[in-house]
């Protein structure tokens, strides 16, 4: 019986003794992806290049990266279900939280910046408004699955936490509303990034799903066999 | 050792300190004040005259005097509009633009438009009129003579701005051309040219950009064509060589680039009613009561300041264009 290799703590501390931890190099590129925006809107703030409007340029900045942050975030799990690879699922709870991130800057700085936390102005000028109320919404159901994002919350939850987190695709699409109703005129933008939403959710439906796995599986046939055939 | 032979000049020869740190603005004033009366001696008998008080922004002539010499006060000597907010730097006014034509965002028409050619530039004025002809932009200067008007731009998108421009009024071109009377609107139409406006290749809107003015608005005091901007010509950005300003009214209706004027019968439909009408009207009355339909126009950001502002009823010029909407719902004519 041939005893497969096994790495010398593995049961232990694997990530600490594995080397090079393979997720580590991933992880890395998951904390770039979400912190360059950041630091661009940063230097642009410091080099005087927000245009002569930079409270709208943060608002509409931060705005987009939320969207394509949580874009990513929704395309972890599809990417899983076409390739096989399971790296991007460990990418779906950080991608998640940068886009959180974002969407905070973009509400505080409306909320702040823009109107000045005046509850008053805010009442009459935009709490009437869709496209307003649309991204509280949106804003709402994010900050709910960024606070239940641990792993104490996951086991408190259990079954219901994975149905509560499914949530995600509901604030996508709120999102894609609310970018909508915010434009001048020209709705393409936002309505293409609903239709890379629409197919990421497609892509997650089971029998897209199981004829992905049987694709894989057909491909994994031993060679000895297929020259068989 | 020939420090003997300078001569000594005395201390009150010396420019005072103030003069010398702003002294581009003061040659600047020099040059305008020589080259408007300059422009003055070739004025045209009974052209309209410029009161000779620094401008203001309801400036309206004192009187009905013939052949006054215009003077321009240059805006070195006024920062701030009428009610005593500052102006908006040059800097934000060049590189702050919704000018589709050169593309949708702010920050691209500065930079694609600026090799657009904008002499030799001809208007045609036409329709309705008795004496229609084409007009060069220089031809235009040189009857009307240029003044300053001080004038705050309140864009639909709920920013504004303040802007020192350099242009005559409407009236004046309308009378020399002779509107008949079943002239009811003005019509403007913006040069049409997608090799040289590389956004008018986008299909998204109705190209050329029009805009229209009911003629009563048109002869008021307050519009005006702009052919400068600070005391400058224009840049191609800001609409070069001319454009209309209209500051009552939302910054889509001050159209920019004009080729033609016409005088019609009907209402002519803007490229914004034509793009989504139930948002875009003919009238775009600056009007905090009447909100867009899905934001609203309660509050404005001025361009430089944090914070918002109320807006005002026709941007603040309600003392002298609310009597043209007596009587009318304008939450119906938006």
């Amino acid at each position: 019986m041939y005893q497969k290799f096994q790495p010398l703590s593995c049961k232990v501390f694997p990530m600490r003794w594995s080397f090079p931890p393979k997720f580590a190099r991933y992880q890395l590129l998951v904390l770039v992806a979400g912190l360059i925006p950041l630091a661009w809107l940063v230097f642009d703030a410091l080099t005087n290049h927000l245009t002569a409007n930079p409270i709208q340029a943060v608002e509409q900045r931060t705005g987009r990266y939320a969207l394509y942050l949580l874009i990513a975030s929704l395309a972890c799990t599809p990417l899983y279900n076409v390739s096989g690879w399971s790296v991007p699922l460990r990418w779906r709870r950080p991608l998640g939280l940068y886009a959180f991130m974002y969407a905070t800057i973009h509400f505080l700085t409306f909320l702040g910046l823009d109107y000045g936390f005046d509850l008053g102005l805010i009442w009459t000028d935009v709490a009437k408004k869709r496209y307003i109320l649309v991204g509280a919404a949106a804003f709402s159901i994010l900050l709910l699955l960024a606070l239940t994002s641990t792993k104490g919350w996951k086991r408190r939850l259990k079954k219901t936490w994975i149905r509560l987190h499914r949530g995600v695709y509901v604030a996508g699409g709120l999102v894609i509303t609310h970018y909508v109703w915010s434009v001048k005129a020209d709705i393409r933008p936002p309505l293409a990034w609903g239709a890379v939403i629409a197919l990421l959710l497609l892509l997650r439906l089971p029998p897209v799903k199981r004829w992905f796995v049987g694709r894989r599986a057909r491909r994994k046939i031993p060679r000895s066999q297929a020259l068989r055939t | 050792m020939v420090r003997n032979n300078i001569p000594k000049i005395p201390s009150s020869e010396i420019t005072p300190e103030h003069v010398y740190i702003n002294r581009r603005q003061f040659m600047r004033g020099v040059g305008m004040t020589a080259g408007a009366l300059a422009l003055a001696a070739c004025a045209a008998p009974g052209a309209k005259t410029v009161p000779p008080a620094a401008p203001s922004a309801d400036a309206s002539p004192t009187g009905g005097t013939a052949t006054v010499a215009p003077t321009v006060v240059p805006s070195a000597g006024k920062s701030t509009d009428e009610l005593g907010d500052p102006l908006t730097t040059y800097e934000a006014v060049t590189t702050y633009n919704n000018y589709y034509e050169f593309g949708t965002d702010k920050s691209e028409p500065a930079i694609r438009a600026k090799d657009f050619k904008t002499q030799p530039w001809n208007i045609q004025i036409g329709g309705l009129v008795n004496k229609p002809g084409t007009f060069g932009v220089e031809d235009l200067t040189r009857m009307f003579a240029p003044e300053e008007r001080i004038y705050r731009l309140r864009c639909v998108e709920a920013w504004s701005m303040v802007i020192p421009w350099l242009g005559f009024p409407l009236s004046s071109l309308l009378k020399a051309v002779e509107p008949t009377s079943e002239a009811k609107y003005v019509r403007f139409t913006t040069l049409l040219d997608p090799q040289r406006m590389p956004g008018q290749r986008s299909p998204f809107y109705q190209w050329p950009y029009v805009e229209g003015l009911r003629i009563d608005e048109a002869m008021n005091d307050l519009a005006i064509l702009a052919t400068g901007l600070y005391g400058k010509p224009t840049l191609p950005q800001n609409g070069a060589p001319i454009r209309l300003v209209v500051p009552w009214k939302y910054g889509f209706k001050n159209i920019k680039s004009i080729v033609k004027i016409d005088l019609v019968a009907d209402q002519p439909t803007s490229l914004w009613m034509a793009a989504a009408p139930n948002e875009y009207g003919f009238y775009a009355n600056v009007n905090p009561a009447v909100d867009h339909p899905r934001w609203s126009q309660g509050s404005e950001r001025r361009i430089g300041e944090t914070g918002r502002r109320k807006t005002l009823p026709f941007n603040g010029y309600a003392e002298q264009v609310a009597g043209l909407y007596e009587g009318m719902d304008l939450a119906t004519y938006y």
